[in-house]
């Protein structure tokens, strides 16, 4: 049985950063919203035993219970997809905060490239410098001198600490706080690339480095460097989460209703419009209808390619046409490359840090330098990184020792607190073959569906990571070591190896009905009442942090919302 | 205590229940076992005598955590002798034993856990790709009682002795058959799987939190100079030297 439910103007599914957001910016507007979240409510309180590196990381307690629902994966078209059955690769986040409660806070704009990245590429390179594979590459359908306010929105509200970057877009402002302490390792590296001719910067931060009070007149304290930011919640809210900041915000205007272990399922539909959602609470197995005007489908990437594959709106992608666009260009982070130090005589205090402290260089970012003589294009950004080493997760060993026993032990509490890594983050661009769809035998516990990823990293990523190889190397010999180990090879991707959570695309943005699912204010092509938000409308993903870009993109969303709720229609001309 | 004081002293005591039960070998790695006393009395092989003066603490009355609540005193045993090797006792300090990374894991494997209820597991479970992650329908805590008994069951084949009664050498070699997939463990599962859980296991017992039941004192943390869960580092992190803190457990954080 399902209870229906009075309408409403607008329903949100999930209540992470984009829809936190989205939430915010509607009911500051003064438009009523219903909040829907499948996990619980949380608040800082929640973390007063929050440094529990086995509850938090390996019991990983902010994530979605896989029992209920995973994805399955395999690496070609061909083969036969499985699901992922515990958690490896990547976590994704659960309750009030979503993943933006989780996440290490490193907050990146994306390049002016990357907007406009086939453009870019044909202008500079010609056409066949983009391989067949790689024909779904494509501009967002907007530039970043477009993007540029949205940008400046969400860093002022999330308060990011950093420093201007000369290699990067225009900015209209500084960032609102200034960037986080430069530690001994980050001055090695500092020193290193410096006289090698870079210019590294402190990576961008939503780990706040001094006190600071937001637009919206919300304040947080300074980051403690605790060291418990990634699959943790910050108990000082000095990090960036939308549960410190939007939410409180949007629950203010007393307009938003929000609605914990409430699961939505299935958007309903009548003719080329969305009527609302379906939805269960997750606790007593209840089922609702909430109708609405318009349906924000604002979850993880995900989950927002299959709530729209498994309620039949948009058309989904194939594989062998290259046709459709629900579930098309998914990408991931390519981290190859990385050189890893090794000090016999140097001890750095490891076990503080934070989710984003670290020092970068831009010089081999995106098209900040020439692609004619290499095979790959894009590129990644070269830095050293200090989240704070916890014991079970972090026993860096030097390459050859054994992962167990005499060796093992003694390897590992002898560099505890002398390494530190050289590493890389690298952009991931579409590949015909890389995309989702719906798992024809795998279901959730409530019989839909689950989401099939068929992934393997490209060409690209490995011409890409062999070559950022020689930079770590370069800047590693540079700041000098005892021992230098230098990963040279993108290994095949594993779903159940520990990598990174940026997953992309699915419901990607662009200019063009035909190539992407939504417009540039992530309104749906084929249902002009839905807006899907979040990193699913990145049509790739670049050299950075997915965030930063989520969040600009939330903003923008809110904007076209408002605009549809008066005026209706599809809001950009195809 | 010399071993020659020891003897006179148990000597001079027999009558006390206490030096009976130790005399009887009637401890599980030094800890007495009350409900089990009475169907092990009439039992008094080799097995049962692992009384280990070594681990003083782990008595009763010092840590009422060190008790059983999954495995039995000789899975136990055996999972004490095979963490013991993942992480030895050397120069450094003590080892996944003294630590208590066995009762750690009787924990774990009694937990929600140890029963996967966070994983999924509907569908039918296909033989995986190495990308794709296991495929197991086995749930921990019985893939690592499968795995301790074929750790007996291979050792005896291969030395004549249960594992736990193997020389340090003998164990290494076992664990490394289990870690290649070499043992047949249970059906279709491999000894590599069992290997993997029992690895990372003892990482875990060795340095989580002690209110789990292993980091004994928290001396898993000092040994690397780890300061366990405080609360801000921002003096530290800027400083050029390295400054070692007394490690503090998430008990410090009660009463905030």
């Amino acid at each position: 049985m399902v209870t229906k439910l009075p309408k409403v103007p607008v329903v949100v599914v999930g209540m992470g950063w984009a829809g936190g957001i989205v939430s915010a910016e509607l009911t500051k507007a003064g438009i009523n919203v219903v909040g829907l979240e499948r996990g619980k409510d949380r608040t800082t309180a929640d973390y007063t035993m929050g440094h529990d590196e086995l509850r938090y990381q390996h019991r990983t307690e902010l994530m979605q219970d896989l029992s209920k629902e995973t994805i399955t994966y395999r690496n070609t078209v061909s083969g036969k997809a499985l699901p992922m059955r515990h958690y490896g690769t990547f976590i994704v986040g659960d309750g009030v905060g979503g993943a933006g409660s989780h996440w290490n806070g490193q907050t990146y704009r994306f390049l002016p490239y990357d907007f406009e990245i086939r453009t870019k590429t044909i202008e500079r390179y010609g056409i066949e410098k983009i391989p067949a594979w790689m024909e779904g590459l494509n501009d967002w359908g907007l530039t970043y001198d477009e993007m540029e306010p949205y940008y400046d929105t969400f860093e002022k509200m999330a308060g990011i600490s950093g420093e201007t970057v000369e290699l990067w877009g225009k900015r209209t402002n500084p960032y609102p706080t200034p960037p986080l302490v430069k530690t001994p390792l980050m001055k090695e590296f500092e020193k290193a690339a410096t006289s090698l001719g870079y210019k590294p910067f402190v990576i961008p931060a939503a780990n706040l480095s001094e006190s600071y009070t937001n637009p919206d007149g919300i304040s947080r304290a300074a980051c403690q460097y605790c060291a418990y930011c990634e699959n943790f919640g910050c108990e000082y809210g000095a990090k960036g989460d939308p549960a410190v900041t939007v939410i409180p915000v949007a629950k203010q205007t007393g307009k938003l209703e929000l609605r914990t272990h409430s699961n939505v399922v299935e958007l309903t539909k009548n003719g080329g419009k969305a009527t609302g959602v379906i939805y269960v609470d997750m606790l007593t197995g209840e089922k609702f209808e909430q109708p609405a005007d318009v349906v924000v489908v604002a979850s993880y990437v995900f989950n927002n390619a299959r709530l729209l594959l498994n309620s039949g709106i948009g058309t989904p992608y194939d594989p062998k046409t290259g046709k459709g666009t629900i579930g098309k260009n998914y990408c991931y982070q390519i981290t190859a490359g990385g050189s890893q130090l090794f000090f016999e005589d140097r001890e750095f205090n490891l076990y503080g840090g934070a989710g984003a402290l670290g020092i970068e260089i831009a010089e081999y970012m995106g098209d900040n330098f020439d692609h004619s003589e290499v095979d790959f294009i894009h590129g990644a950004g070269v830095r050293s990184t200090q989240y704070g080493d916890r014991p079970i997760a972090v026993n860096r060993v030097p390459a050859g020792t054994p992962s167990w026993g005499v060796e093992f032990k003694e390897k590992s509490i002898k560099y505890a607190n002398s390494n530190f890594p050289v590493k890389t983050q690298g952009a991931s661009l579409p590949h015909k073959e890389n995309y989702l769809d719906l798992d024809p035998e795998f279901k959730d516990e409530f019989g839909y569906p689950l989401l099939r990823m068929t992934y393997e990293y490209t060409d690209n990523d490995r011409a890409m990571g062999k070559y950022m190889s020689t930079i770590t190397r370069k800047i590693a010999e540079e700041i000098g070591a005892d021992i230098i180990d230098t990963n040279e090879e993108q290994a095949p991707f594993n779903v159940n190896k520990d990598s990174n959570t940026h997953n992309t695309g699915g419901v990607i943005m662009g200019a063009d009905p035909a190539a992407s699912a939504v417009n540039t204010y992530l309104q749906m092509w084929e249902a002009e009442n839905v807006f899907v938000v979040g990193a699913s409308a990145f049509p790739h993903n670049s050299c950075f942090n997915p965030t930063g870009t989520l969040g600009a993109l939330s903003y923008r969303a809110s904007e076209g919302i408002q605009k549809y709720l008066k005026e209706g229609g599809i809001l950009v001309k195809a | 205590m010399s071993e020659q004081e020891k003897k006179n002293s148990v000597l001079d005591k027999r009558s006390s229940r206490r030096t009976f039960i130790k005399n009887s070998g009637l401890t599980v790695g030094g800890v007495v076992l009350g409900g089990a006393l009475g169907s092990l009395l009439v039992k008094d092989d080799k097995s049962t005598t692992t009384t280990d003066t070594h681990n003083h603490a782990a008595t009763p009355t010092a840590n009422p955590n060190v008790a059983l609540m999954f495995f039995t005193p000789n899975q136990y045993q055996v999972t004490q002798a095979a963490v013991e090797r993942i992480f030895p006792e050397d120069a450094n300090g003590p080892g996944a034993k003294e630590l208590n990374a066995a009762i750690y894991i009787d924990h774990q494997l009694a937990s929600p856990w140890g029963s996967n209820v966070k994983d999924y597991r509907l569908g039918a479970f296909y033989k995986a790709e190495e990308n794709q992650g296991p495929q197991t329908k086995m749930l921990r805590k019985d893939l690592f009682l499968a795995g301790l008994g074929s750790l007996d069951t291979y050792s005896n084949e291969q030395f004549a002795a249960n594992f736990k009664e193997l020389e340090a050498t003998q164990q290494d070699e076992v664990l490394q058959a289990f870690s290649e997939g070499k043992v047949a463990l249970y059906g279709n599962v491999s000894s590599s799987q069992f290997f993997g859980l029992l690895r990372t296991l003892t990482i875990e017992g060795v340095y989580a939190d002690p209110m789990y039941g292993g980091n004994n004192k928290m001396l898993g943390w000092s040994m690397r100079k780890y300061p366990g869960s405080r609360i801000q580092y921002v003096t530290e992190i800027q400083d050029e030297k390295f400054i070692e803190l007394e490690p503090q457990s998430l008990n410090s954080h009660m009463g905030h």
